[in-house]
C-alpha cells in the first residue's frame, strides 16, 4: 500500500483558550527557572542528599524521553519492519518525538548543577567513557540532532526548498538507521544508569536485566504513544478517528506486551525476590500499581474486536504510559534508598516547572501541526 | 520482504540476546588497591565522640557551619556529612545507652567519610571525569573544574559520601580528599593530627590493615600500645587495655575493599555500616556497558544492519513518487 | 547528724565585727562567699552570717596520721577568712598537733578533756591515712596506733569528716604495694563519713561543709563516696577552661611546643580531667583566680582527688573519658532528613485527578465518535 499520504498544516486559530492556559503554565516555569538560575536548586526543589535526582530527572528525562519514543517505535515499524501502512502516523510522532527529546534534554541542563561544563561530556580530556552517564548523554545528544535532521523535511517543503529536499531525502536512510539504533542504546542504558546503584536499588526493581527491561518499555511506550496522540488529535481538533490502523498497530503492540511481561515477572521469578512483593510496603503497593498497569491491556485488547475499539485502544495507551511512567519512578524514586533517613516529594515549584515543560511542549505540538504540514491531509473541522 | 524479515530477525536476536545476557556479561574483575595506597583505619572502640576531628576537617577545608545547624548558628551541629561537613561522628544508642561499646544499653561512635574505595562507584559513575583515583596513593579527588553538578555520584556512592550544595547558583559537590591539598607541607589527614585517642590513624594501607589485625588479636582486656596521628610518624602512643571487637575489618572486602577500614565493638550493620558483596558496583555496571558498547563493535553492526534495511525500504514523503521500493503488507 | 547541736543566740552585727576584728563588709564577704561556694543561693547568706553571730563556738577535734600536712598547710592559705581571725573564732579547735604550741602528754590531755567535755558534740576532722598492718604499729602518737586513736576518737563525735585524699581513700600512702597497709577513715571505722579528697584539697570545700554544718546543723549532701556533691559532683573536664580546645582537637603534644604554649588542651599530655571529680577549675587555689590550678599552669591534672586515678596512673598516661550519657544533640547514626511537601502532595493529586478525568471524557468521546466510523471496518480510509 504505498499510498502517498498527503500532509498539510491544519490552520486555524493559534490563539485559543487552550493555547492561552498552556502559555500561561510556560510562562511560570520560565520564572521558576529564574529563580533556580540564580538561587540554586535547593531554592525550588525537594532535592537533598538521600534523593539528588527528583522528578526532573526521573520524570522529564527519563519517563518524558521514553514518552517521546513514538518516533522511535514507528521509525522502527515502517522502516526496518516495512510496515508501510503505519505511515500517516510517522510525522506526527516524530515531532512529538523531537519536542519530547528536546525538552528531556534542556531538563538535563537545568538540572545540572554546573551546566556550564555541560560541553565536557563531549570533550576528549574530560570525557569518561566507562560512564553509563556519558553514553547516555552522548546517544540523546546525537537522536536529537538525528530527530531535527528527520524533521527538516517539513520545514524544507514548508519553505518551498524542494532541491535540497530531495538530496536530503537520498541520505535519509542513515539517519532513519541512526534514529533506531541511538534510542535502543540510549533507552536501554537510562535503566543501566541504575546498575551502579547496587543495594540502593529495592530488589524488585535491580537486575541485570534493566536495560532490556527499559528498552521494551521504551517501544511499548512509542506505540502506546502515538495511540494516545492520534486519539487525542481526532477528539480535540475533530478530525476523523484513525481507529483502524490503530487496531493493527495494537496488535503489535499487544505481543510486545507480552513479551515484556514474560521477560519482567521471569526475572522477579529467576532472581527470587517476589516475595518483596508481598511485603506491607510502599515499593510492594507501587510494584503492583505498575504491574497492574502492564497487565490490564493484556485484558483490555485480547481479542480483535476490543482491538477495534477506539475507546479500548486509548484506556490501554494510557494504561502503557502509567505503567512505564511507573517503572521508572519506582526504579529512580521509589525504589531508590541511601539510607539515613532521607526523604522526598517533589515541591510546589519543582512540579510546576514539570508541568509548564509538558505544557510547552503540548503547546509547540499544536502550534506545528497548525502550521507545518505534519496531519494527514483530512477534511478539517 | 523475506530478505527484510531475516535481515532484522538477525539483528533483534543478536541484540536481544546480548541484552539479555548482561547477567553474564563479561565481567571486568574489581580493580586492585595501589601498593602505595594511603588510608585511615578508624577504631570505634577508642573513639570517645569528642568531634575534634570534626572540627579540625572544617578548619582546614574553610568549610562553613552547616545548613543543619540553622541560618546565624551559634554551634555548628551537623546531623549528617554535607557539602559543609566532610566528616562527622555519629553515635549509636540503645536502651539506657549506658556501657560504652556495648551493644544493649550502650553507646558508641561511628566516624563517616569518605572511604576511598579501591574501586570506587563515583570513579566509575562520573561522565566527565571530575572523580578520580590516585593511581598512587588512592585517594578520590574531586575536580570542581570538571563537575558537571549532575549528582550521579551523590546517587551511586553506597556509603553516601558525595553531597551537593543545593542551595548555591555555583554549586560543587563536597567530599574527603583526605587531605590531600596539606600533604605537600608534610601534613597529613587533620583528623588523625588531632584524634586525641588514636581512634583515627593515618597510613599505608597495607600498615594500617595490619595493625588492625593486631588489634583484633589481643584477648579483651590485654594491656596493649596504640599509637596515634600517623603510623610510622613521630611516636605519640599511649599503652591501655585493648577493647573487645567484633572479628571484622570493616573495608576488607566490602565492594572490592576500602582505602578507610574500620574496627568495631558493635556489630557494624548497627552502626550503619551494611554488609555488602566483594564485587564491586562499578564493576558490574561496567561489565554491562562494555559487553554492550565495546569499542561500538554492536553499535557499529547493528547500524550496519540498519542502514541496509532502511535504505531498501525507504519511502519518500513527496506526493508525486510512489513507485518505490516498499512494500506495504497489510 | 541531723539535730541541731547549737544554740544559735542573737547578735548584733557590730557585736560580731567587733569581736572578730574585722569590718562587717568583711564579714558579710565571707558569708556571701561561703554561700557561693556550697552553691546555695543568694539568701542562705543571711543564715550563714547568723549562724556566725553565734557566740557558742563547736569543739573540733583534728587528727593527723600518715599526712604531709599538706591539707592543712592548704588551710592555712586561706584568705577569706584567715584561719587565726575567723576559724579560730568561730570553731573552737581543740586538738590540732601542727597548729599547737604545747607538745606531748600536755596536748593528748587536753584532747581527752575536751572529748569528754563536748562528748557527742564534737566535730572530729581526720587528716592522713591510717595503717593497718601488723596491728597498726606504722603510725603511733604518744604510744597509741592510729587505728586505736581514730577508733577512741570517732566513738563519741558528732560528725566526721576525712580531709585530703590520704583519709578519703588511702591516698599517697596506699599506692601500690601499699606496704603498711594505709586505708581511709571509712574503712577503718567501717561506716561512711564525709570526705573532702584532694591532694590538698581546696581548703574552701573544707570550709564551705563547716560552715554549711554550723548554718543548717547537718553536713551538706554527699554522693555514694561520702564527697559533698556541691564540689564534687561534676567531672573537671565538664568545667575546664581549656575544654573548647579539647572540643575543637587543638592539643599540646609536648611541654614548651606551640600547643602547650598557646594554652591548648592537656589531654594527650595525660591530664586526667576526663575521669576526676572535683571543683579545682571552678574555684582555683591560692584565692589569685579561677586559672590558678595545674592545668591553668600547665600541667595536666593528675587526678588526685579520684580514687584509681591519683597515684595509681601513671601521670602522662590517657585518661578515659567518663561520658555518662553521648547529649541529646549527638547526630545519631540514623536521622530523618528531607522534606514532605504536602502542597506537592495536593498539586500531584490534583493533576492526576485532572489527567484521569481527561482521559475518561476522551475516551467516553472516542466511543461515540466510534459509533459512526465503525461501519468502514478494516478498509483503508479513502483519499478525499
Amino acid at each position: 500500500m504505498a499510498n502517498a499520504h498527503a500532509v498539510a498544516p491544519l490552520g486555524g486559530r493559534l490563539v485559543t483558550p487552550v493555547t492561552v492556559v498552556l502559555a500561561g503554565l510556560t510562562a511560570i516555569a520560565g520564572v521558576i527557572l529564574l529563580f533556580r538560575f540564580f538561587f540554586g536548586l535547593g531554592a525550588v526543589t525537594n532535592i537533598n542528599d538521600g534523593f539528588p535526582w527528583g522528578i526532573w530527572i526521573a520524570y522529564d528525562v527519563m519517563v518524558g524521553s521514553a514518552l517521546a519514543c513514538g518516533g522511535y517505535a514507528m521509525a522502527l515499524l515502517v522502516y526496518i519492519f516495512n510496515r508501510g501502512e503505519y505511515h500517516p502516523l510517522v510525522r506526527p510522532a516524530l515531532l512529538a518525538s523531537l519536542f519530547g527529546y528536546t525538552l528531556a534534554g534542556a531538563s538535563v541542563i537545568f538540572d545540572l548543577g554546573r551546566w556550564w561544563n555541560v560541553w565536557h561530556i563531549f570533550w576528549p580530556g574530560y570525557a569518561q567513557i566507562n560512564s553509563v552517564m556519558f553514553e547516555v548523554a552522548v546517544c540523546i545528544t546525537a537522536y536529537i540532532v538525528v530527530m531535527w535532521i528527520e524533521f527538516s523535511p517539513v520545514f524544507l517543503e514548508k519553505l518551498g526548498m524542494k532541491d535540497v529536499k530531495r538530496k536530503l531525502n537520498k541520505l535519509l536512510f542513515f539517519f532513519i538507521a541512526l534514529g533506531v539504533l541511538l534510542p535502543s542504546m540510549h533507552q536501554s542504558s537510562l535503566g543501566s544508569l541504575l546498575v551502579v546503584f547496587g543495594y540502593q536499588v529495592h530488589p524488585l526493581w535491580q537486575t541485570m536485566l534493566l536495560p532490556l527491561l527499559f528498552l521494551m518499555t521504551a517501544i511499548l511506550l512509542g506505540f502506546a504513544v502515538v495511540i494516545f496522540e492520534a486519539s487525542l488529535v481526532s477528539v480535540g481538533f475533530k478530525r476523523p478517528g484513525e481507529t483502524s490502523i490503530l487496531a493493527r498497530l495494537s496488535r503489535i503492540m499487544y505481543w510486545t506486551l507480552a513479551a515484556y511481561m514474560a521477560v519482567r515477572v521471569g526475572d522477579l521469578v529467576w532472581r527470587g525476590v517476589l516475595g518483596a512483593a508481598f511485603a506491607p510496603t510502599l515499593e510492594a503497593l507501587m510494584f503492583w500499581v505498575e504491574m497492574l498497569a502492564f497487565a490490564a491491556p493484556l485484558v483490555l485488547l485480547a481479542s480483535e474486536s476490543s482491538r477495534g475499539r477506539a475507546s479500548r485502544l486509548f484506556v490501554s495507551a494510557v494504561l502503557l504510559m502509567l505503567g512505564g511512567f511507573m517503572l521508572r519512578i519506582n526504579g529512580f524514586l521509589v525504589g531508590y534508598e541511601t539510607g539515613s533517613g532521607y526523604h522526598y516529594f517533589p515541591s510546589v515549584p519543582e512540579l510546576l516547572v514539570t508541568i509548564g515543560l509538558v505544557a510547552f511542549e503540548v503547546l509547540a505540538y499544536i502550534v506545528f501541526v497548525r502550521t507545518l504540514p505534519v496531519l494527514p491531509k483530512h477534511a478539517t473541522h | 520482504m523475506s530478505i527484510n524479515r531475516r535481515d532484522f530477525l538477525k539483528g533483534a536476536l543478536a541484540g536481544g540476546a546480548l541484552l539479555g545476557m548482561g547477567a553474564e556479561a563479561e565481567a571486568r574483575p574489581n580493580k586492585t588497591m595501589p601498593p602505595q595506597a594511603l588510608g585511615l583505619l578508624f577504631d570505634s572502640a577508642l573513639c570517645i565522640g569528642c568531634k575534634a576531628c570534626v572540627a579540625a576537617c572544617k578548619r582546614v577545608n574553610g568549610l562553613a557551619p552547616d545548613p543543619t545547624s540553622g541560618d546565624d548558628p551559634l554551634w555548628d551541629v551537623p546531623l549528617d556529612m554535607s557539602a559543609y561537613t566532610y566528616n562527622v561522628i555519629k553515635v549509636y544508642k540503645s536502651g539506657t545507652a549506658v556501657h560504652k561499646d556495648q551493644e544493649t544499653d550502650g553507646y558508641a561512635f561511628m566516624k563517616q567519610s569518605c572511604l576511598h574505595c579501591v574501586d570506587p562507584s563515583c570513579v566509575s559513575a562520573c561522565p566527565v571525569s571530575a572523580m578520580l583515583k590516585d593511581p598512587v596513593t588512592g585517594i578520590v579527588s574531586y575536580d570542581a573544574g570538571a563537575c558537571i553538578g549532575c549528582r550521579y555520584c551523590v546517587a551511586a556512592c553506597p556509603f553516601g559520601v558525595p553531597r551537593f550544595e543545593y542551595n548555591k547558583a555555583l554549586p560543587k559537590i563536597g567530599k574527603c580528599e583526605l587531605c590531600r591539598h596539606r600533604m605537600a607541607d608534610g601534613h597529613y589527614a587533620a583528623c588523625a593530627e588531632v584524634c586525641p585517642t588514636g581512634a583515627t590513624l593515618y597510613g599505608k594501607v597495607t600498615d594500617l590493615m595490619a595493625e588492625a589485625r593486631r588489634r583484633l588479636a589481643l584477648k579483651p582486656g590485654e594491656k596493649t600500645v596504640f599509637p596515634r596521628g600517623q603510623l610510622g610518624g613521630p611516636d605519640q602512643s599511649y599503652s591501655a587495655p585493648a577493647p573487645k571487637y567484633i572479628p571484622q575489618v570493616y573495608g576488607e572486602k566490602e565492594l572490592g575493599g576500602t582505602q578507610m577500614i574500620k574496627l568495631a565493638s558493635v556489630p557494624f550493620d548497627k552502626l550503619g555500616h551494611r554488609p555488602l558483596p566483594e564485587r564491586s558496583y562499578a564493576s558490574i555496571s561496567e561489565g554491562l556497558q562494555h559487553t554492550l558498547y565495546s569499542y561500538l563493535i554492536l553499535p557499529a553492526a547493528v547500524l550496519g544492519v540498519l542502514g541496509v534495511v532502511a535504505k531498501r525500504n525507504a519511502k519518500h514523503d513527496d506526493d508525486d513518487d510512489d513507485g518505490s521500493a516498499g512494500r506495504g503488507r497489510k | 547528724m541531723n539535730e541541731i547541736i547549737f544554740d544559735l543566740e542573737t547578735g548584733s552585727d557590730a557585736g560580731v565585727a567587733e569581736r572578730l576584728g574585722i569590718s562587717r563588709r568583711e564579714f558579710l564577704k565571707f558569708c556571701a562567699a561561703t554561700a557561693a561556694t556550697l552553691g546555695l543561693p543568694a539568701s542562705a547568706e543571711a543564715a550563714i552570717a547568723k549562724a556566725m553571730e553565734s557566740a557558742k563556738r563547736p569543739s573540733v577535734i583534728w587528727l593527723h596520721f600518715q599526712e604531709c600536712t599538706g591539707c592543712t598547710e592548704s588551710l592555712l592559705r586561706a584568705e577569706h577568712p584567715t584561719l587565726d581571725k575567723l576559724i579560730l573564732d568561730v570553731i573552737s579547735l581543740d586538738y590540732h598537733e601542727t597548729l599547737f604550741a604545747a607538745a606531748g602528754h600536755q596536748v593528748e590531755a587536753a584532747r581527752k578533756t575536751a572529748m569528754k567535755a563536748n562528748k557527742g558534740k564534737y566535730v572530729l576532722v581526720v587528716e592522713g591515712a591510717i595503717p593497718v598492718k601488723d596491728k597498726g604499729i606504722y603510725c603511733k602518737v604518744g604510744g597509741q596506733t592510729a587505728v586505736d586513736m581514730l577508733k577512741e576518737c570517732a566513738a563519741d563525735a558528732a560528725a566526721v569528716i576525712a580531709i585530703g585524699s590520704c583519709a578519703a581513700w588511702g591516698g599517697m600512702p596506699a599506692t601500690d604495694p601499699n606496704p603498711t597497709g594505709a586505708s581511709s577513715v571509712a574503712e577503718v571505722l567501717g561506716k561512711p563519713v564525709v570526705t573532702i579528697p584532694g591532694c590538698p584539697p581546696n581548703p574552701y570545700n573544707f570550709l564551705a561543709t563547716v560552715v554549711h554544718f554550723l548554718t543548717f546543723g547537718s553536713l551538706p549532701a554527699v554522693d555514694a563516696l561520702g564527697r559533698p556533691l556541691f564540689a564534687y559532683s561534676r567531672l573537671i573536664h565538664e568545667n575546664c577552661e581549656r575544654r573548647a580546645h579539647f572540643d575543637a582537637g587543638r592539643f599540646a603534644i609536648e611541654f614548651g611546643d606551640e600547643g602547650h604554649r598557646k594554652g591548648y588542651c592537656l589531654y594527650k599530655l595525660g591530664c586526667k580531667g576526663p575521669e576526676t571529680y572535683a571543683n579545682c577549675p571552678v574555684i582555683g587555689f591560692g584565692d589569685v583566680g579561677e586559672v590558678s590550678w595545674p592545668v591553668g599552669c600547665g600541667h595536666p591534672c593528675i587526678g588526685c582527688t579520684e580514687k584509681g586515678v591519683g597515684f595509681t596512673k601513671p601521670i602522662h598516661a590517657l585518661a578515659k573519658v567518663k561520658n555518662i550519657e553521648p547529649p541529646a544533640s549527638y547526630p545519631g547514626v540514623s536521622e530523618e532528613q528531607g522534606k514532605v511537601s504536602l502542597g506537592g502532595a495536593a498539586l500531584l493529586a490534583a493533576v492526576a485527578g485532572a489527567a484521569a478525568g481527561a482521559a475518561i471524557h476522551v475516551a467516553k468521546k472516542l466511543d461515540k465518535d466510534d459509533g459512526g466510523t465503525k461501519s468502514e471496518g478494516k478498509k483503508p480510509r479513502a483519499e478525499p
